[in-house]
């Protein structure tokens, strides 16, 4: 008999019969275009915990309580970047997937394009200037007269 | 060409300095964005068992407070718990916000490993800690007496946290 219910218990947790309303668990809203429009500011905020994953990717407890805000939030009729707005006050410019071009992060948004362009420049300096430093050399004796044998000296062009 | 040697070398050198620091920083460590920002407003009603909750007007009567996010389930937090005593046994004034906890658990903590906080809210559900900018227990702020916070710090304190970062804070903040 245990077994029985030992098997038939799992087959109601694996097939998903969690209870309603229960802790853990995202309430989407009811209006379906408020609720598309919560998980696209989702998919902009990044996860605290896990850093990164967006919170609409996050497992984590604070992701979960962040994603009902935003709905919340929607659902008092912000727009998308008051609610963006709403989460960056308490957590900074850190949460944006997206971050913004600031004097803050110039360091972040200029650095790689400043490298490769530094990177770049030198290697075209290096290629311009070893050209020269590498003339060809005189052939040597012997090998003028290899050459002289393989081609023939008669069909050299006069 | 010396040039050709030496120029390699210092992009090298500060290549290696750079990554060097950013090994040394940690990356769960978040730039607090609430630094220098007034507390939020907020009532929260004290754990169970004791009568002072905790609430923006009491971080700003004109004393420098310590304000101490924890949780019972939290092991880092009772790490830092007995330094928490000590600061309160100096007489700092030292609050506690009970985030996300079972009330008879959170009263129970107190009860066994001592009570340092002169007032204790129990954010049931996280909310007001996120109004913090609270992002994982145990997090420490320090709030000067009109209720800006001044300082904030991340994971469990040590000793040398409170003597080289709250204490310092603290007496900015009665400045």
């Amino acid at each position: 008999m245990r077994p029985l219910l030992a098997a038939l218990a799992l087959m109601a947790i694996m097939t998903g019969a969690a209870p309603l309303g229960a802790i853990g668990v995202d309430v989407p809203l009811a209006d379906p275009v408020l609720e598309h429009r919560a998980r696209t500011v989702h998919k902009l905020l990044r996860c605290l915990v896990c850093q990164n994953q967006s919170i609409d990717d996050s497992n984590a407890d604070l992701a979960r309580d962040l994603r009902q805000i935003v709905r919340e939030r929607i659902q008092a009729g912000d727009s998308d970047q008051e609610a963006i707005a709403f989460v960056v006050a308490r957590y900074g410019d850190w949460v944006l997937l997206d971050p913004p071009f600031k004097a803050t992060t110039w360091a972040l948004w200029l650095g790689p394009p400043v490298v490769l362009l530094l990177a770049g420049l030198g290697v075209g300096i290096y290629l311009r200037r070893r050209r020269p430093l590498v003339p060809p050399s005189p052939l040597s004796a012997a090998e003028a007269a290899r050459l002289k044998r393989i081609v023939g000296a008669g069909r050299h062009p006069p | 060409m010396h040039l050709r040697f030496v120029l390699p070398l210092v992009a090298f050198v500060l290549l290696a300095g750079a990554l060097g620091v950013g090994l040394t920083l940690d990356p769960r460590i978040i730039p607090s964005a609430m630094k220098g920002k007034s507390v939020p407003d907020f009532a929260l009603p004290p754990v169970a068992g004791r009568t002072l909750g905790l609430a923006s007007t009491d971080l700003r009567d004109g004393e420098a407070t310590v304000v101490n996010v924890f949780a019972s389930w939290c092991v880092p937090c009772r790490v830092e718990h007995p330094l928490l005593v000590q600061l309160a046994r100096q007489g700092i004034a030292v609050h506690g916000l009970n985030y996300k906890d079972a009330p008879e658990r959170a009263s129970n903590w107190l009860d066994t490993l001592g009570d340092p906080f002169r007032r204790t809210g129990a954010d049931l559900d996280g909310r007001v800690s996120i109004d913090w900018g609270v992002y994982g227990v145990p997090e420490t702020f320090v709030v000067s007496g009109e209720g800006t916070i001044v300082e904030k710090h991340v994971g469990p304190l040590s000793p040398e946290d409170i003597a080289g970062k709250i204490v310092p804070a603290l007496e900015r903040a009665r400045r």
